[in-house]
């Protein structure tokens, strides 16, 4: 231990006198900028306290001469923000189509809302644009499983699809090869039969001889829900098996899952969720989309009865 | 005489660290046998396995009695050079699971089993993190402290075998943490996601650590005690603290790696950041600057800048940090008086921190040219140029209008990388250069073409980490904050994350050369302690018979 002080040569300042490992101490003075700038940092945090919330007491807290409160001020953004809305809410919870079609402003507002509620609640599965995902259907096409009206997305949007919702819209396909209701050769000729019946069949040349077969399995198993020619049943939420659009994926190995598992996916209840006129902007959304459906008059559903048409499905 | 002392000394420490391990052993077999789930069953023969295998070291190091190197030597410095082995070990690992969860962000498929959950981002980060901080910052923290209190103090590590114990009780934690991680075993408490059993270890071992650590302070041969020495010990003793009080749980079982915290609610979340903030504080800063303040003077050969700034900054330093938690928690639940105190206490914390830097940066005043010359002295130095830089944008970001803008963004992790891979990840390296030169006794390290070669990785990769991660994160938080003339939302979140995605690839990219650059660092210290430099004995070290024989 060296317990003596000595000058640096370098610096020209005095070492501490001691050595620890050959480590030395100078003994400068603390940097007067460093120090002012540290005085002023706490003289800046007293002074915030004075005007902030800042301090714990028995019972509460020093408030502050500012009387600033994060609660408040982020109550009265939203009811600010809410209140510039409303007016527009409201034009828009009372239009009908035809009064959205002919209001320039209304479309604008409608789009805007639903483009943002879409964006962070349906995006997720339905895509961007709506272009759909594996097992969650495309939206900017003109295929509706329940119907592609103003009226009928909006209904929809509000109770769901096998929801928790009281009235939500339900349908169930059965799982005909999990559960063995029909053997692995009638589910191959029923499969065969949809792709000769749908727009697939130039694609996929369904076997004639099997779809033949399959024509009687279809008949007894499917055309309850799906009707006699494929064309579904909206008001059952039955998808229409003439067109070639599948929700569970359209290859013949595809199609065949879904006979044999029959899945249906769940879309959310909204209506506890959004207040009555953003659920009509998302509608409106929904519909611009590419594929919305002229409200009225009701577009012909080939192969429904007319009154399960315009009552409610339950 | 003095040969039978030592070995009595040798049979205390040895029949207790076995008796540790037998008990250890019972309770591993004991929950191996009541298991309530799979994943504590393996965390149970993990640590079985763990014990016996330490049970047959211990033997089988008694056996052979002390090696001839260790008798040699004045210090203890066979657990140091383990430290260093575990230290590039656990770094190597730690930076390649973060290289993954960094390209699992830009690609989210890569790596993702939807049967098998083991290597889903959600198990992985922790994994890094855990891995980066304690694994290799916690090996380095160990070995260089024991370095540094041992020459500082003039005396050989106190305890015996117990420095032993602690370096394998801490591999033993990081075993059991990282298994566990991606069994899905976790607190779910970032930084401090370990089970209360892991919890409970990992506090054993620390009490020894600073035992050891004090018991070789209090018979040192200085009349002072070097300001490393200091803040090792706030580290430690710190650490201890915040581990206690953050961990407190009940578990649902003994026999089940699940517990419930003892607080709740938003108390419950200011005890996690006060914890959070304060392993940044004193195990990321505390203990490093320890490192900072013997490795740059020893290295740039000139005296610590100013004994007085050490001094102030120090207290300064530990008694700011332990208030600046509830940064963490502005604009939530927690009271908005608290929120305040954060922001203040992180504002003051500027100088007190900078403090450090400036003594270690002006150490170099007088020996500026060795910068050039020696790229090892420039990684140390550039280390503290980024613990400058982070600790100015950390007051930032605790200012609540400032983090109305950062808080969950990217910017935050852009932030917290500044400081981990430049400060933390720069001056650990440029300590195990330094120490793998002097341990193994080589003149020079084996290349330092391959030290710029890793400087240089290393520094780019950084640059493209922070920057990408700032730019994202700015983005990111504007994004989010953005709204059209109706008074509607302007983007959906994942649109802000479809942004994000060109800045992921950077960000991953930057990371992989920091990984590179650790690699060239592996296999530079690899030939080195092979004994591809020449050799040298290091002054202070050779072996005085007279003060073996005094211990």
């Amino acid at each position: 231990m060296a317990d003596k002080r000595e000058r640096d040569e370098i610096s020209g300042t005095e070492t501490t006198g001691h050595e620890w490992d050959g480590l030395r101490e100078l003994d400068t003075p603390l940097p007067r900028w460093w120090l002012y700038v540290f005085y002023a940092t706490i003289l800046a945090s007293v002074v915030y306290w004075v005007l902030m919330p800042a301090w714990p007491l028995a019972n509460g807290y020093t408030t502050g001469i500012l009387n600033w409160s994060d609660r408040d001020n982020v109550r009265a953004e939203v009811q600010q923000l809410e209140a510039s809305r409303l007016p527009m809410f409201e034009r828009l919870g009372q239009a009908s189509v035809t009064d959205i079609a002919a209001d320039p402003d209304l479309q604008e507002f409608a789009r805007a809302a639903g483009a943002s509620v879409f964006g962070d609640y349906c995006r997720t599965c339905h895509g961007a644009g709506g272009a759909g995902a594996p097992g969650f259907p495309v939206l900017a096409d003109d295929v509706w499983t329940w119907g592609g009206t103003l009226a009928d997305i909006e209904r929809t949007l509000r109770v769901g699809i096998r929801s928790d919702h009281p009235e939500t819209r339900m349908s169930q396909m059965p799982a005909y090869g999990r559960d063995n209701l029909l053997s692995a050769a009638q589910i191959g000729d029923v499969t065969e039969y949809v792709i000769s019946v749908s727009a697939a069949r130039e694609r996929l040349s369904p076997d004639p001889a099997a779809a033949a077969r399959g024509a009687i399995v279809y008949q007894e198993q499917c055309s309850l829900c799906h009707g006699p020619s494929g064309a579904g049943d909206r008001t059952q939420g039955a998808p229409s098996l003439l067109d070639d659009v599948w929700v569970y994926g359209g290859s013949r190995e595809e199609i065949r899952r879904q006979v044999e598992l029959g899945r249906g996916g769940v879309m959310p209840a909204w209506e506890a969720r959004f207040d009555a006129g953003t659920i009509r902007a998302l509608a409106y959304y929904v519909h611009e989309m590419g594929g919305g459906e002229p409200d009225a008059p009701p577009p012909p559903l080939p192969e429904a009865t007319p009154a399960a048409a315009t009552a409610p499905a339950q | 005489m003095t040969a039978a002392v030592k070995k009595q000394e040798w049979r205390i420490d040895a029949v207790a660290i076995l008796a540790i391990l037998v008990l250890g052993s019972f309770y591993a077999l004991w929950g191996i046998a009541h298991a309530a789930d799979r994943a504590y069953a393996i965390q149970m023969w993990t640590a079985l396995g763990a014990f016996l295998v330490g049970s047959a070291m211990l033997v089988l190091h008694i056996s052979r009695g002390p090696s001839a190197e260790s008798v040699a030597s004045r210090y203890e410095n066979g657990v140091i050079k383990a430290g260093v082995f575990a230290s590039m070990f656990w770094g190597v690992a730690g930076f390649l699971v973060g290289v993954i969860i960094a390209f699992q962000l830009a690609f989210p498929s890569l790596f993702y089993f939807q049967e098998f959950g083991w290597l889903n981002f959600g198990r992985l980060r922790p994994l890094h993190t855990n891995a980066v901080i304690f694994a290799f910052g916690g090996n380095v923290l160990i070995a260089t402290s024991f370095y540094v209190v041992q020459r500082t103090c003039r005396a050989r590590l106190a305890g015996g075998l117990w420095p032993w114990f602690v370096f394998w009780g801490f591999q033993l934690v990081i075993l059991l943490a990282g298994t566990g991680y991606l069994l899905g075993v976790t607190q779910g408490r970032e930084y401090a996601e370990l089970p209360w059993y892991t919890d409970i270890w990992l506090t054993l071992v620390w009490v020894v650590y600073l035992l050891v650590f004090l018991g070789t302070i209090w018979k040192r041969q200085e009349q002072h005690i070097y300001v490393a020495n200091w803040f090792y010990l706030a580290f430690i003793v710190t650490v201890a603290m915040l581990h206690l009080v953050n961990n407190m749980a009940i578990p649902v079982s003994f026999a089940g790696w699940f517990s419930y915290s003892l607080f709740s609610g938003v108390q419950d979340a200011l005890t996690q950041w006060w914890y959070g903030h304060n392993a940044v504080g004193f195990f990321l800063t505390a203990g490093f600057l320890g490192i900072m303040y013997y490795f740059i003077p020893k290295q740039a050969d000139r005296p610590v800048y100013s004994y007085r700034l050490s001094i102030i900054h120090f207290w300064a330093l530990i008694f700011l940090y332990i208030w600046a938690g509830p940064h963490h928690l502005h604009y939530t639940a927690l009271p908005q008086w608290a929120q305040t105190l954060g922001a203040t206490f992180s504002i003051m914390l500027w100088m007190p921190s900078w403090g450090g830097m400036i003594n270690g940066l002006m150490t170099l005043s007088g020996a500026w040219d060795k910068l050039r010359t020696d790229p090892v002295l420039r990684m140390l130095v550039v280390s503290v140029a980024f613990y400058g830089m982070s600790t100015f944008e950390g007051p930032v970001m605790s200012i609540r209008a400032v983090n109305s803008l950062s808080h969950y963004t990217d910017w935050t992790i852009g932030h917290v990388h500044s400081g981990a891979l430049g400060w933390v990840g720069f001056v650990s390296f440029g300590a195990l250069y330094c120490l793998t030169t002097w341990l193994w006794k080589r003149q020079r390290l084996h290349s330092f073409a391959l030290v710029e070669w890793h400087f240089w990785l290393s520094t780019i990769g950084i640059v493209l980490y922070i920057t990408s991660m700032w730019v994202a994160g700015i983005m990111q938080g504007l994004m989010w904050r953005a709204y059209n003339e109706f008074g509607f939302l302007e983007y959906s979140f994942v649109e802000t994350v479809e942004a994000m995605h060109p800045y992921y690839i950077i960000r991953a990219v930057g990371g992989t050369l920091f990984l590179l650059g650790s690699l060239v660092m592996v296999y530079n210290l690899w030939r080195t302690a092979r004994g591809d430099a020449p050799a040298a004995e290091r002054a202070g070290d050779v072996p005085a018979a007279a003060a073996v024989a005094a211990e």
